[in-house]
């Protein structure tokens, strides 16, 4: 159950990689780019209506941001034609416009062609490039120099760099469905939606598909993280596909969306980000970006049309949440949450993961130091949000075995409709918030953070949160015995919850209150220089950072905590 | 789309044979054929034989069903007309043999309590936006179906049973529940529109109740048209405030199923809230008047209701505690009125 700890390696379910979904799909990878390519055009028209000057102007909007973007924002990763590129749609575009010797039906082909141009080089962009030996140097990489490092920091001794006491299932605890998920994965595909706190969760998550036996999912990654040589070769070797967050047009929307659904289709397991990225404010997600989710609910209704009813043409979305004490980029992060909800004028996005060099040393600080992360895999859910069991049938809320199909069927027949997919699609991500705060687990760190802002805040009751975080941080001490008398109210309720199945507890809050303090406080963004919480020499409880401990107090929110204060 | 004349095409179905389900019913089979289900053998046995309910002729291509499994599998798209009070366990009883292909239209204008197991309204007091279910809230919360409509506007039952011209708003998420509504109950003498706040919808229809037992208690004391006007307008102001609480939107309490549900129940001696008011300002106690009704009047429930809820939310609607004093407390007509011409209302209109 939840509490047990999953610490063995699963054996692969499919061990021959050329039954892999995604080595299958990087071999027909040609095909694949133009059929979603075709079918991405296909969207296009149908939202231009086969309108001619709709779809010129959808063309016009698209080309005027592409020069502007190549003019004001280039990136290292951009391709070198781009310029010739975007200066040939404009030439064609400029052509077509002046000539008034073409027919209507003449220039409508003209347009069409230059769409197919550009949907064309949208995919390529777009695709992922999976290479099989990549991947395997990769896992490599990860699990040996991840286990090399730990040992060297939790075995004394010059000999400890070659112990095999600690694995890495030591420091990341896996915990949940995880024999759901694999079974499911043989037989249907897998839509993985993880929380998203830091840009460690995409490697971390890589490592757990490979842990758990499972084959390769491809991913969405920001463009920008290919900016970085060491990242780029793990997104590739992880079966990334790229999502350039400067290309806002609608052709590109809809080519990224297409490539999803197609590869969905296609039966190749896919991780969404949810949160479309990292939680600023340190909460999980609570509304989730549904622009990648509708590729699920879409593809699922593509597969019901085709006729492929069974198991094999279903999708399954699986939960996950990630849980830390320590989030790297928090200082940053909670920066930007303030700066925006406080909606100053001035927002700059500023990364820690800039570097190599950074990231390095954030995992030798990571290993070296005894700081834990447990990922929970949740319950399978079909598009609906219903649970699923084992076999991939979906089950309603009083045990009956339900087909999805029928969620698609108007008068018997699997009908087309954006409007009730969209409202689908959002029904599934209030769903997923759902799991999310079922499977999160607890830690002493949340607890502790969550306690001490709350005292803080109901001594400056008349402050908003503006203010309340510009206190002197000097100014703010709470004395031991009243901190721990709430956390104890906290964890008592916290215990309810989890008796209802509200939420999880981590094996570490067993003990007895002082310890579980005592542990939260040494765990609470321990690598951060100042500190959200710290016992003074007095033995009473302080912060160096407010908007830090604001940030790691902000896990457990969703859980009407705030009631008992 | 098929039509009426395909083969394959599936009956429409109606829960709830009251007399707004029967005005519907006879509505829906100028072009479907439809199945009614009711609970008493001798209603069924009035419809198949007879081809009347309580006396009055229904067209006798309806067929009746007391077998909720045999209607669920005939019908693609099922209306439940049934009232707020016996909603939840009808809809129970259906929930075995929903499925998520199924369309869900209801026409049902009254709130469910929705308390932890155990605890009655009397056990809390005060409740929440949680503790309370709107009809739609209550399908969603009970079947797997999620396309659900609701049915709501100037519709007495007894204008519609007579073919009188009348207009109906359907309101659902979906835009097919909206068009599959309009599909089944256009006709040259009912006309449909459409809305995609429901809730706001349902709040219409259940709230403006609160005012025609009002209107009802007004006429009842021989006032005249000057107080009706007052209390319409004070009335919708009300009206709006506890939607918006509730979460509707204003855009569904001024259209159709809003003003015009209003203005149509105020001034009808048709309406059974305003009935109930009107025999109050006589002299008659609540219970004699529920006792010789022959159909509920939702606006009883939703009094008691929206008063839990003001409490619990620390809000005011004076036109409600009043009505909760004057129906349960024992508080005289006369003396209600007297306060709320001493309440210190200012501001004229501060929805817009």
């Amino acid at each position: 159950m939840a509490d047990t700890y999953i610490k063995h390696q699963y054996e692969p379910i499919l061990p021959k990689k050329d039954e892999w979904p995604v080595v299958k799909l990087s071999k027909s990878r040609k095909d694949f780019i133009r059929k979603v390519a075709d079918a991405s055009k296909k969207s296009v028209l149908e939202i231009t209506a086969g309108n001619i000057d709709l779809l010129r102007e959808e063309l016009e909007t698209t080309l005027y941001r592409e020069k502007l973007r190549i003019k004001q924002n280039p990136w290292a990763v951009d391709p070198d034609d781009e310029k010739e590129f975007w200066g040939n749609v404009k030439s064609g575009m400029v052509q077509l416009s002046a000539d008034g010797s073409l027919t209507k039906t003449q220039k409508k082909k003209k347009y069409l062609e230059i769409l197919d141009d550009i949907t064309m080089r949208y995919s390529e962009e777009i695709a992922s490039n999976f290479i099989h030996s990549h991947y395997k140097v990769t896992r490599r990489i990860v699990t040996f120099g991840f286990s090399r490092l730990l040992n060297a920091a939790r075995v004394k001794g010059f000999k400890s760099i070659f112990s095999n006491q600690f694995s890495l299932q030591d420091k990341i605890q896996i915990v949940g469905e995880t024999d759901q998920i694999r079974e499911l994965a043989s037989k249907g595909t897998i839509v993985m939606v993880p929380t998203h706190f830091s840009n460690l969760d995409s490697i971390l998550i890589g490592w757990i598909i490979s842990v758990l036996g499972l084959p390769p999912f491809i991913y969405g990654a920001g463009l920008n993280l290919f900016n970085i040589s060491i990242f780029s070769y793990f997104m590739n070797a992880l079966g990334a596909y790229k999502v350039d967050r400067r290309k806002k047009n609608l052709i590109y929307l809809e080519t990224l969306k297409t490539y999803s659904s197609e590869a969905l289709q296609f039966g190749v397991h896919s991780l969404f980000f949810p949160g479309g990225t990292r939680s600023r404010s340190g909460m999980i997600e609570k509304k989730l970006k549904l622009g990648l989710l509708s590729t699920a609910v879409e593809a699922q209704r593509a597969n019901f049309e085709r006729g492929e009813d069974d198991v094999s043409g279903k999708i399954f979305i699986v939960p996950v949440t990630i849980n830390y004490h320590f989030v790297l980029e928090a200082p940053s992060l909670i920066q930007e949450h303030l700066a925006l909800t406080g909606q100053e004028r001035y927002y700059k996005e500023s990364d820690e993961f800039s570097t190599s060099y950074k990231i390095s040393k954030f995992l030798v600080k990571f290993f070296t130091k005894g700081s834990d992360i447990s990922v929970s895999v949740g319950k399978a859910l079909d598009v609906l949000g219903n649970y699923v069991d084992n076999e991939g049938n979906s089950i309603d809320r009083n045990g009956r075995k339900i087909d999805t199909k029928d969620y698609f069927l108007y008068n018997g027949k699997v009908t087309v409709d954006a409007q009730r997919e969209e409202e689908y699609t959002y029904h599934l991500g209030k769903r997923i918030v759902e799991e999310f705060h079922k499977i999160n687990r607890v830690f002493s760190s949340h607890l502790v953070a969550f306690t001490a802002f709350q005292m803080i805040k109901r001594e400056n009751k008349k402050m908003d949160l503006y203010n309340l975080l510009r206190l002197p941080e000097e100014d703010v001490v709470l004395i031991y015995h009243e901190f721990k008398e709430e956390c104890q109210k906290v964890l008592n309720k916290i215990r309810e919850l989890e008796a209802e199945s509200k939420v999880q507890i981590a094996p570490h809050m067993k003990s007895d209150i002082d310890s579980i303090i005592d542990h939260g406080l040494a765990n609470v963004g321990m690598y951060h220089a100042k500190r959200p919480l710290v016992k003074n020499s007095m033995g009473n409880i302080e912060t160096q950072d407010l908007n830090l401990l604001y940030y790691y107090h902000n896990r457990l929110h969703g859980y009407d905590l705030e009631k008992l204060f | 789309m098929t039509s009426k004349n395909s083969s394959k095409e599936k009956s429409v179905g109606v829960v709830g044979m009251g007399s707004f389900g029967t005005a519907i019913a006879n509505i829906l089979s100028e072009k479907s054929k439809v199945i009614a289900y009711v609970r008493r053998t001798e209603v069924v046995d009035e419809i198949n034989q007879k081809h009347t309910v309580e006396g009055e002729l229904i067209n006798p291509e309806i067929f009746a069903t007391q077998d909720p499994e045999y209607l669920c599998k005939s019908c693609n798209t099922i209306f439940f007309m049934v009232p707020s009070s016996a909603f939840q366990d009808v809809i129970r009883a259906f929930s075995p043999f929903l499925y998520p292909y199924h369309l869900i239209i209801h026409g049902t204008k009254g709130l469910c309590l929705n308390l932890p197991q155990g605890k009655t309204l009397e056990d809390v007091g005060k409740i929440n936006r949680e503790d309370i279910l709107t009809m739609s809230e209550v399908i969603m919360k009970e079947t797997v179906v999620v396309r659900v409509g609701c049915l709501a506007g100037p519709n007495l039952a007894r204008e519609l049973y007579l073919g009188q011209p009348a207009a109906t708003v359907v309101a659902s998420k979906y835009n097919e529940v909206i068009l599959e509504g309009q599909r089944l109950l256009r006709t040259d003498r009912f006309q449909v529109y459409g809305n995609s706040d429901i809730v706001g919808v349902e709040l219409s229809g259940v709230l403006k109740n609160i005012i025609a037992i009002a209107a009802g208690a007004l006429a009842g004391m021989g006032l005249g048209e000057n107080a009706k006007g007052l209390l319409i307008s004070r009335g919708m102001v009300e009206l709006v405030y506890l939607g918006n609480a509730l979460g509707g939107s204003l855009k569904s309490f001024i259209g159709l199923a809003g003003i015009g549900d209003l203005v149509a129940t105020c001034n009808s001696t048709l309406s059974r809230n305003y009935t109930v008011g009107f025999r109050l300002a006589k002299g008659e106690k609540l219970d004699d008047i529920l006792d010789t009704m022959e159909e509920v009047a939702e606006g009883v429930n939703t009094i008691k209701l929206m008063k839990a809820f003001v409490e619990g939310t620390g809000k005011r609607a004076p036109i409600t505690e009043n009505l909760y004093k004057v129906l349960f407390e024992d508080l005289k007509i006369e003396e209600a009125l007297q306060y709320l011409m001493k309440y210190p209302f200012s501001v004229d209109v501060d929805f817009l």
